[in-house]
């Protein structure tokens, strides 16, 4: 069973419905129990930073999700994902998880005067740098969906995959069994399907 | 780089889709969820429902539709028509939506979007609008575009987005349905006051209407319906031919099965 951690934040009807799509058994909870008993976990969010994470501790899930991150396989999905870095500089400077080094900073600072627009909303190819089993059916530069206005950096040695919007967007880091994608694989196609079903197969 | 991104509108009433020229003389042409389906298939980056419904009856079979497309169809859905209040965000979010479309209750209710954008985000907050020549200025038009507001589009679009609005929907009643091409004039105005994603809407009739669209700065999305869902103008060799005319797309199919 794949638990995916409800603490408030978040569509969750997509994420729910692509799992079991393809077959997948998921929970939608905040129960420590069942986040210990899953095989893997999936922490989802939308929003912004320091609310989301206010609402995780809230939950006092973070040392649950903190100790099941070292035995078994943990996706973090846009805001999910920046919820696993050190920091974030989102309205302030939050604490983050810590469970991946890097921090989280906004993305219209760096592409400023390139004329792009704010927030990366769209398709955008993804660039695989590293080879990993959460990618194994994917090739080089397929399109994912990305909706986010702020980013992860100093994560490089973590970074599997980078799409390119005036900067290289960091798309999917690992650091050891903690995974996190910055777009929605649940919102990708063909192509988050088949990183969702890798993810389960880990 | 973001692709541009190609959208099929599909205006849903009864459990049906249809799509009137000029907003008149509305007809039947198929289910939704079979639609949704086909265009998925086809490589639609997105998909916007719109609610063109009456009767309360008719609203609950458009929330069960839209669930059973967000349960089989995994790619952005917008959904608009008779948003009116957050409480109609929360119906249509929780039935699969990633994206709400307001346009006439953003009229009616001033500081919907700001309260929207507030709970749910700017990235899920569009604000569609029908525009309309009236005496050489350009007039929002709300009930479907029957009713001039008077209100100056290029002022509702720089508020809307200043509201909080993340995307905007224009939409040229002047180009609707006559197939000549989008309402550039119209798009490049808008464009230059609106720092947000515009998607175009209203006018296109040919593959290279859309070139012409995405040839103009600040143009993120061509959207259409009746060329669409006659078959006139097939999403993939649209994609196809605009990859060809240097214009980024995500050309689907070729992914691992």
């Amino acid at each position: 069973m794949i638990a995916i951690v409800d603490y408030g934040v978040g569509n969750l009807f997509s994420l729910s419905g692509s799992l079991e799509f393809l077959g997948l058994e998921s929970e939608v909870t905040a129960d420590p129990e069942k986040i210990r008993a899953a095989q893997q976990v999936i922490l989802p969010g939308v929003g912004a930073f320091g609310d989301a994470m206010h609402r995780l501790e809230q939950t006092g899930l973070v040392p649950v999700l903190c100790e099941e991150a070292q035995k078994k396989p943990l996706l973090g999905i846009c805001l999910g994902m920046q919820l696993l870095f050190e920091s974030s500089s989102e309205y302030g400077t939050h604490k983050g998880l810590g469970l991946v080094p890097g921090h989280v900073e906004p993305l219209d600072r760096e592409i400023a005067g390139m004329g792009l627009k704010v927030p990366h909303m769209g398709w955008n190819r993804l660039d695989i740098c590293k080879d990993d089993p959460l990618l194994q059916y994917l090739r080089q530069g397929e399109y994912v969906y990305y909706v986010h206005s702020f980013y992860a950096k100093d994560c490089a040695d973590y970074t599997l995959a980078t799409s390119e919007y005036g900067v290289p967007v960091t798309g999917v880091v690992r650091n050891g069994k903690v995974y996190g994608t910055q777009f929605h694989p649940e919102k990708s196609g063909k192509t988050g399907l088949n990183l969702l079903r890798a993810f389960a197969a880990l | 780089m973001i692709t541009k991104r190609i959208i099929p509108c599909l205006d849903v009433r009864a459990g049906r889709v249809v799509k009137g020229v000029n907003f008149e003389g509305v007809r039947d042409m198929a289910d939704p969820v079979e639609m949704a389906r086909f265009y998925n298939e086809e490589g639609a980056d997105e998909l916007v429902f719109y609610d063109i419904t009456a009767s309360a009856e008719e609203r609950g079979l458009f929330t069960d539709i839209l669930k059973r497309v967000a349960k089989e169809i995994f790619i952005p859905l917008t959904v608009g028509g008779g948003i009116n209040s957050l409480e109609d965000f929360d119906r249509v979010l929780k039935c699969g939506a990633d994206k709400v479309s307001v346009n006439t209750g953003a009229i009616r209710t001033p500081g919907l979007i700001g309260q929207a954008a507030k709970r749910y985000g700017d990235q899920c907050v569009v604000l569609s609008m029908d525009v309309k020549r009236v005496d050489g200025k350009f007039h929002v038009f709300a009930k479907g575009g029957r009713v001039d507001t008077g209100i100056d589009a290029l002022e509702w679009a720089h508020q809307g987005v200043d509201s909080g609005a993340g995307e905007l929907v224009i939409n040229s009643i002047d180009t609707d349905g006559v197939k000549n091409g989008f309402d550039l004039e119209l798009l490049d105005a808008i464009a230059k006051v609106a720092q947000v994603p515009i998607v175009a809407s209203g006018g296109a009739g040919m593959m290279g209407h859309f070139a012409e669209l995405f040839s103009h700065k600040g143009m993120d999305a061509g959207l259409a319906a009746s060329i669409f869902h006659t078959r006139q103008v097939k999403i993939r060799a649209l994609k196809q031919y605009l990859q060809q005319q240097g214009i980024q797309m995500r050309i689907t199919g070729e992914e691992m099965k």
